[in-house]
């Protein structure tokens, strides 16, 4: 049996935190969430002896262990909480040796908490390099803790730390902030009331308390008698707290560091910021980055997108012949596969869109898109780094959803979820192309512009407005009772490390697969059997009917065999539920068959075009476009004799789909991203709601307006 | 009489323009203030203008060795004396 023991990773942000994690533990890699808060939490295990596992969490980057928001104080609260059970016997503590004095102040916070802690210098070479000469021994002593060089990238170091760990750490003797500084004789009563084992500690518990809402009632009552008494004021104390803590460190520094000239490595940063923080060519720069992006997720992705619904086009093939025929066949074939490559195809995308994104953080420019943003998107509620989600958004809502996670700003990040989903995405596009041909001429308009096109580019402005539009009105109802600021770390430029952003890419397609993965299959499974199954006996009526028919040819057999698969859908439950919605999509100007096409596409979009070929006697997907348009403009409303498509009926239903949330695995993310039901029912429900008054309104005053003119 | 134009070279952050350098002088307790502290931006310090995003908002700043970037009314908040002319 082997011994484990826990360790917490603790450091700035930007200091190759995530890069030293992986390094020990490559993809041995847990992902989830924080509880109750939608932080990342990654663990992890690697050996240290023959004896003896590591486990290793690592907290999120942090400057130091005073709470910014609710949010941020949760992973930290493993450190205050001496009855956490993830308490860690030690923390492993980087920082970027290049910026110690910044780094070092959450150092000194954990150790006034007394914990045993093992300092990693990262980037020493870097340090070196720009002339800064760091005395290990002379900055372990004043620090009172082993003090370990480290060049995560190159994993050189690594095995230092590991045997610093197997020797387990020290708890440092030295305090930064002097007891008598902190308020001792109430700060006494305080500690013992709170069970902590450190003044520091009952001192980060109040600033904590401050914003936290899940104390215990007993530690609330002595809190509060404690700020009444000492006229507690969190923010004085934090700031002469830091204040207090950076002397020293400088004291520290200046005895063990010495510093030369740095002017020459910075002149090289700023030069590559005067051209990509430029004011105009770092928007061309920019728009130049996204252009690649998306060729990279439309077309690239497009290659293993199609090999994966091939291989389950053959799969089904097979098992179609394999398995004997009935309802397990069917179930297999016909609801897990489809549910299985719905989730698959996936994949590709995210992985693109998720490597550009740890590209762009790894190199620090995604910082720099931030900064040259964020005026623009502040207006909206969003800020600067919302851009690449929302414009991912236009290829795939799914992987630009997940790329909210760099967001710290919880409410922009929030907003940004709700309406990326509005942004017009690729799904869109097969409906968009099938009623627009049906209701545009292709004719064209100026030089190489056609109608046909302006129209689609006009869907897609719609979806761009509708999403700053629904932005803005979030930004007004969504209460936040922290102050929004948007102040961020430029990192110093450098080379993206290949490692982290594969085991990055790794993660979110994990993450993907096995937490939006389970919502996203049982759906297709509800949906497959709402599309296969009717009401007892309607089934075999239809069956029934078409027995009786005997077909002279092939010819015959093949379009008996489609009708029967037409009259199948009609009587399933998703046709019934199709027929039932009737009443209330009619003044959309939608028929029953469109309702059932609404019913099965709320899978994904793209279904719509498949559901309404088979309506209308056509061989599912692969069929030809133009047979189906002309078979839908042919059709005519039974009682009324009028067109079904007319153009009030197609641009209502343009309008539907670019609003309605008609994706399962939209929905799936969201509630995956923002831990919460009621945002993603909200998320269903302004979108969908918003889609039905519009579809409404133009349906039912298009008529009008046209004969006013 | 504005009594505060008296106070020869002080001003706040965000008037500076690219480029210029002051030193921090006084920094106040609200949340955005302390977020400050921790990236490095403290009394005493060498503050300067680095960049700027169109129409000055948000800036970067140099402090501490570190390259900040805060909006125009975040750098409101910092009074700063600035140094030489």
């Amino acid at each position: 049996m082997s011994k484990t023991i826990s360790i917490a990773l603790v450091g700035n942000p930007n200091t190759g935190k995530s890069t030293l994690f992986n390094a020990l533990t490559g993809l041995k890699q847990k992902v989830g969430n924080f509880p109750g808060v939608t932080i990342e939490k990654s663990t992890g295990r690697f050996r240290i002896d023959a004896d003896t596992v590591a486990e290793i969490t690592d907290l999120p980057g942090s400057y130091s262990l005073f709470p910014k928001s609710l949010d941020e104080a949760i992973p930290f609260k493993l450190l205050l909480d001496p009855a956490h059970p993830q308490k860690p016997d030690l923390v492993l503590f980087i920082a970027d040796a290049s910026n110690l004095k910044r780094n070092l102040v959450l150092l000194t916070q954990l150790i006034d908490l007394k914990m045993p802690v093992i300092l990693a210098l990262n980037m020493i070479d870097q340090a070196k390099a720009k002339g800064i000469d760091i005395n290990i021994e002379c900055l372990s002593e004043k620090l009172g803790l082993p003090v370990v060089p480290l060049n995560a990238r190159k994993k050189i170091g690594i095995e230092n730390v590991i045997a610093q760990i197997s020797k387990g750490g020290k708890i440092p003797s030295i305090s930064f902030i002097p007891e008598d500084r902190l308020n001792t004789e109430g700060l006494n009563e305080l500690k013992s009331a709170l069970g902590a084992q450190t003044h520091y500690q009952a001192e980060l518990t109040l600033h904590h308390g401050a914003t936290g809402k899940t104390v215990l009632p007993a530690h609330k009552a002595a809190m509060d008698k404690f700020r009444s008494y000492n006229l507690f004021d969190s923010g004085t104390r934090q700031r002469d707290d830091l204040l207090y803590r950076y002397k020293q460190i400088s004291a520290i520094l200046a005895t063990c560091v010495k510093e030369a000239d740095t002017t020459a490595f910075k002149r090289r940063q700023e030069k590559i910021d005067a051209v990509l923080t430029h004011s105009f060519w770092g928007y061309i720069i920019f728009f130049g980055v996204v252009f690649l992006i998306f060729q990279c997720i439309f077309s690239l992705a497009g290659y293993p997108m199609h090999l994966i619904i091939q291989s389950f086009n053959w799969l089904s093939d097979q098992l179609q012949k394999a398995i004997p025929g009935g309802a397990l066949n069917d179930l297999v074939c016909n609801g897990v596969l489809p549910g299985l490559s719905g989730i698959l195809v996936f994949i590709p995308q995210i992985a693109f869109l998720s490597m550009f994104i740890a590209i762009m953080e790894d190199t620090g420019y995604l910082a720099r898109v931030a900064f040259l943003m964020d005026r623009t998107m502040r207006r909206f509620g969003l800020n600067g780094k919302s851009v690449i989600p929302l414009i991912s958004g236009t290829a795939c809502a799914v992987p630009a959803i997940m790329a909210t996670r760099n967001i710290e700003n919880k409410k922009a990040r929030l907003i940004t979820i709700l309406v990326t989903p509005l942004m017009s995405c690729s799904a869109r596009l097969p409906v968009y192309i099938l009623l627009v041909g049906m209701a545009v001429p292709q004719r064209p308009v100026l030089w190489f512009i056609n109608l046909q096109g302006l129209a689609l580019m006009g869907l897609y402005l719609l979806g761009f407005l509708a999403a700053i539009g629904a932005a803005t009105i979030f930004k007004l109802v969504i209460k936040s009772k922290v102050k929004q600021y948007f102040i961020l770390e430029l990192p110093v430029y450098r080379f993206p490390d290949v490692n982290t952003v594969w085991i990055t890419v790794v993660k979110k397609v994990k993450t993907f697969l096995f937490e939006a993965g389970k919502i996203i299959i049982a759906i297709s499974i509800i949906l497959w059997f709402l599309a296969s199954y009717g009401p007892p006996g309607a089934f075999s009526k239809v069956e029934a009917k078409y027995a009786a028919i005997h077909p002279a040819n092939d010819a015959e057999k093949h379009s008996l065999a489609l009708a029967e698969k037409t009259d199948k859908l009609q009587s399933s439950f998703a046709g019934q539920l199709g027929k039932a919605i009737e009443p209330a999509i009619r003044p959309l100007g939608f028929d029953w068959k469109i309702g059932i096409a609404i019913v099965t596409s709320f899978a994904a979009r793209e279904v719509f075009v498949g559901t309404i070929s088979t309506l209308y006697g056509l061989e599912g997907e692969g069929s030809d476009f133009n047979q189906l348009q002309s078979n839908m403009m042919k059709s005519r409303d039974p009682a009324t004799g009028r067109k079904v498509y007319s153009l009030a009926t197609i641009l209502s239903l343009l309008v539907f789909y670019a609003f309605a949330m008609q994706c399962m695995s939209t929905l799936a993310v969201t509630y995956k991203e923002t831990a919460s039901w009621k945002w993603t029912l909200i998320q269903l429900g302004y979108m969908s709601g918003t889609a039905y008054l519009l579809s409404l309104m133009i349906y039912q005053l298009l008529p009008a307006a046209a004969r006013m003119f | 009489m504005n009594l505060n134009k008296e106070r020869v070279g002080l001003m706040f952050l965000d008037e500076l323009k690219n480029g210029e350098s002051a030193i921090v002088e006084e920094i106040c307790d609200t949340n955005i203030c302390i977020k400050l502290i921790e990236m490095g931006c403290l009394p005493g310090e060498i503050v300067m203008v680095r960049m700027s995003a169109p129409f000055r908002d948000p800036i970067a700043v140099e402090v501490s060795g570190n390259l900040i970037s805060l909006r125009k009314s975040e750098a409101r908040t910092i009074r700063v004396k600035k140094i030489g002319q």
